[in-house]
């Protein structure tokens, strides 16, 4: 062992030397070469399994495709049955004389309260009396104030949020002690704090460098409902890497931090993208329903009121206003959705759901 | 065995090289004075020398895996000390002078397998260009680069393996730590990772310590075999194996068998004290 000092500091030159060498290619061949022509067993295995992997891929590919027309014979279906629930309703109607019992039974479906598939179509693309624009349009204004709002109070909640679950990571103390008022936050209705929230914006939030605007107000109510599952699944994503791999990065020494950030915050994205889906689509909910608290001029939720109130004149709208904001619920879902394809799934890893 | 152990500075460092483990009346006990208390190791003294491949092996409890986590001071000692390169396990620690290899490969999923084996690279806050130069380097002493932008979840079980010890060795540290690496592979993987890590060990000269409970796999891959027991655990035999150079032959070698048998004996004596 005398020699043992003098062989560590040939370490470095015998690993270059490995790795220079010739002889070490000679078992990893190019990929595109036949699979039984390769000698080492872990390597010839290696190939089969990527080609499942292909397989595998391609299949899903073919089950998108799949599920996008299933979607859109759904939605047709839905029209035909809405159709059908309506036309049922008026033969019951005009024989209401012969039997008036089944006739008062059935919820009415005259025009006024379930309006034609084709007159709200068109009511999407009628320009409403003074307005000098389609109806389209001036939702589609109003979705994307409201869109805002949701955005700034989803970002809010995700920073919030998540800040919450790694402060709560730190000790399991402190995380047996808070999270019971995390869920205890969420049984106060959102009807009941959003006024509040409202009147401090106007009142009190003079210290801030710019002006306060109702919409901030309808934002912080987003966040409201955003930050919670946010924290909840954080928490779990964070706490996720097995015990092995902490105690590898305990091996090299790693601080806190890049154990956070390479370990934890990467291991717990595809729960934090679960959190994020139900996030964003709450925080369209917390927008509307914010809006119409806080009275906010413009957003979906106003427009679902005005048309609510002056629903006789063109019940269409309503439904119009309201599949606005489903549509938009849709879009933000599918927004976080792609971030997560490409974030996490095209790595390998499974979703959780 | 509670006496103070010598010193490690003062232990017989013939030529001045301080030996690479030192271990020196060490127990470790789990929960103490609670109802759960377990006696884990006991009396443990060893010495490693510089480039040696010693194997603990002993039955499930027997306190080798928390032996070695005693080594890389990922859990501490109840009595006695350790020091690796003549520092505390601590010490070592934090200067990375060693590096573990699990029995779970315990890849990054969303890492690249060259990226992977930049981890410890990066935590110790090397360059880009040259965490690329020494993962690409490292891919080839474990004859991977064909596989360098694929992802683990795309890798057999082996090959995570050797991604693993890829990982483990990319800072070049002196001493490598491997808890039943091989322990989840079936026999034919197993074997021919064992080869591959003595060429990997011949080619760095690296101090290896291994635990498993796999009697052929600690005769074949090492120079020494200790043997240890449990309830509690502590070393009952230390059993030197001379195989020179190994290779396939090896496995067929009489002098082999004579190793598997007095370490079976050894490991049976053990138990039944």
């Amino acid at each position: 062992m005398a020699s043992a000092s003098s062989r560590r500091s040939e370490t470095d030159r015998s690993i270059v030397q490995a790795a220079t060498a010739p002889e070490s290619h000679s078992s990893a061949p190019s990929l595109a070469s036949d699979p039984s022509a390769i000698d080492d067993p872990i390597v010839r295995e290696q190939f089969i399994r990527l080609q499942a992997a292909r397989e595998r891929r391609r299949a899903r590919t073919r089950s998108t495709v799949r599920q996008a027309i299933v979607l859109v014979a759904f939605l047709m279906l839905l029209c035909v049955a809405y159709t059908a629930y309506k036309a049922v309703g008026a033969a019951i109607d005009d024989a209401q004389s012969e039997w008036p019992l089944i006739g008062s039974f059935l919820p009415e479906s005259g025009d006024l309260k379930m309006p034609p598939v084709l007159d709200i179509v068109s009511g999407i693309f009628a320009e409403p009396r003074g307005a000098g624009e389609p109806f389209w349009s001036i939702v589609g204004k109003e979705a994307a104030f409201t869109l805002r709002e949701a955005a700034v109070g989803f970002a809010i909640g995700v920073v919030v949020g998540l800040g919450i679950a790694i402060v709560l990571t730190t000790s399991g103390r402190l995380e047996r002690a808070l999270v019971p008022h995390v869920i205890a936050s969420q049984t106060i209705p959102l009807i009941a704090i959003a006024p509040i929230i409202v009147i401090w914006g106007r009142k009190s939030f003079d210290f801030l460098p710019f002006e306060w605007q109702d919409w901030m107000s309808v934002s912080i109510i987003a966040t409201y409902l955003t930050f919670f599952p946010v924290t909840i699944n954080g928490l779990r994503g964070l706490q996720s890497p097995r015990p092995e791999n902490l105690e590898l990065m305990d091996s090299y020494a790693a601080r806190w931090g890049q154990t956070l950030w390479r370990l934890r915050l990467p291991a717990s994205l595809p729960y934090l993208f679960a959190a994020f889906k139900i996030a964003a689509t709450a925080s369209v909910v917390g927008a509307i329903v914010g809006e119409i608290s806080a009275g906010v001029k413009g957003g979906l939720g106003r427009r679902v009121l005005l048309e609510a109130q002056r629903y006789t004149t063109g019940p269409e709208r309503l439904y119009v206003a309201v599949l606005g904001a489903a549509a938009l619920g849709i879009f933000v879902f599918a927004v976080i959705s792609s971030f997560e394809y490409v974030l996490v799934r095209r790595k390998g890893q499974e979703a959780v759901t | 065995m509670n006496d103070a152990g010598p010193q490690p500075e003062s232990d017989g460092a013939a030529g001045g090289a301080p030996a690479a483990v030192e271990v020196v009346g060490v127990s470790k006990v789990f929960n103490p004075g609670r109802s759960n208390e377990i006696k884990a190791l006991t009396g443990i003294d060893l010495r490693i020398d510089p480039g040696e491949f010693v194997t603990l092996i002993g039955p499930s409890g027997c306190g080798k895996s928390t032996l070695l986590r005693l080594i890389a001071a990922l859990t501490g000692v109840s009595e006695g000390t350790v020091s690796v390169n003549g520092k505390t396990a601590d010490q070592a620690r934090l200067d990375r002078d060693y590096s573990m290899v699990f029995q779970r490969a315990g890849l990054f999923d969303w890492r690249n397998v060259s990226r992977n084996i930049e981890l410890p690279l990066e935590l110790m806050g090397w360059k880009a260009a040259e965490r690329r130069e020494r993962s690409a380097e490292m891919l080839d002493l474990v004859k991977l680069s064909e596989f360098a932008r694929h992802h683990p979840a795309e890798l057999s079980g082996g090959m995570q393996q050797r991604v693993a010890i890829a990982r483990a060795m990319s800072f070049h540290p002196q001493l490598l730590l491997m808890d039943e690496p091989f322990g989840a592979l079936d026999e034919m993987t197993r074997e021919h990772m064992q080869n591959e890590l003595l060429r990997i060990w011949a080619e760095t000269q690296i101090t290896v310590i291994f635990v498993t409970h796999s009697i052929s796999e600690a005769v074949f891959l090492s120079t020494r075999v200790v043997v240890m027991s449990p309830r509690p655990g502590r070393i009952s035999a230390v059993i030197d194996v001379d195989l020179g150079e190994r290779n396939e032959a090896t496995r067929d070698d009489p002098a082999y068998f004579s190793c598997v048998t007095a370490v079976r004996d050894a490991l049976r004596d053990g138990g039944e004290s």
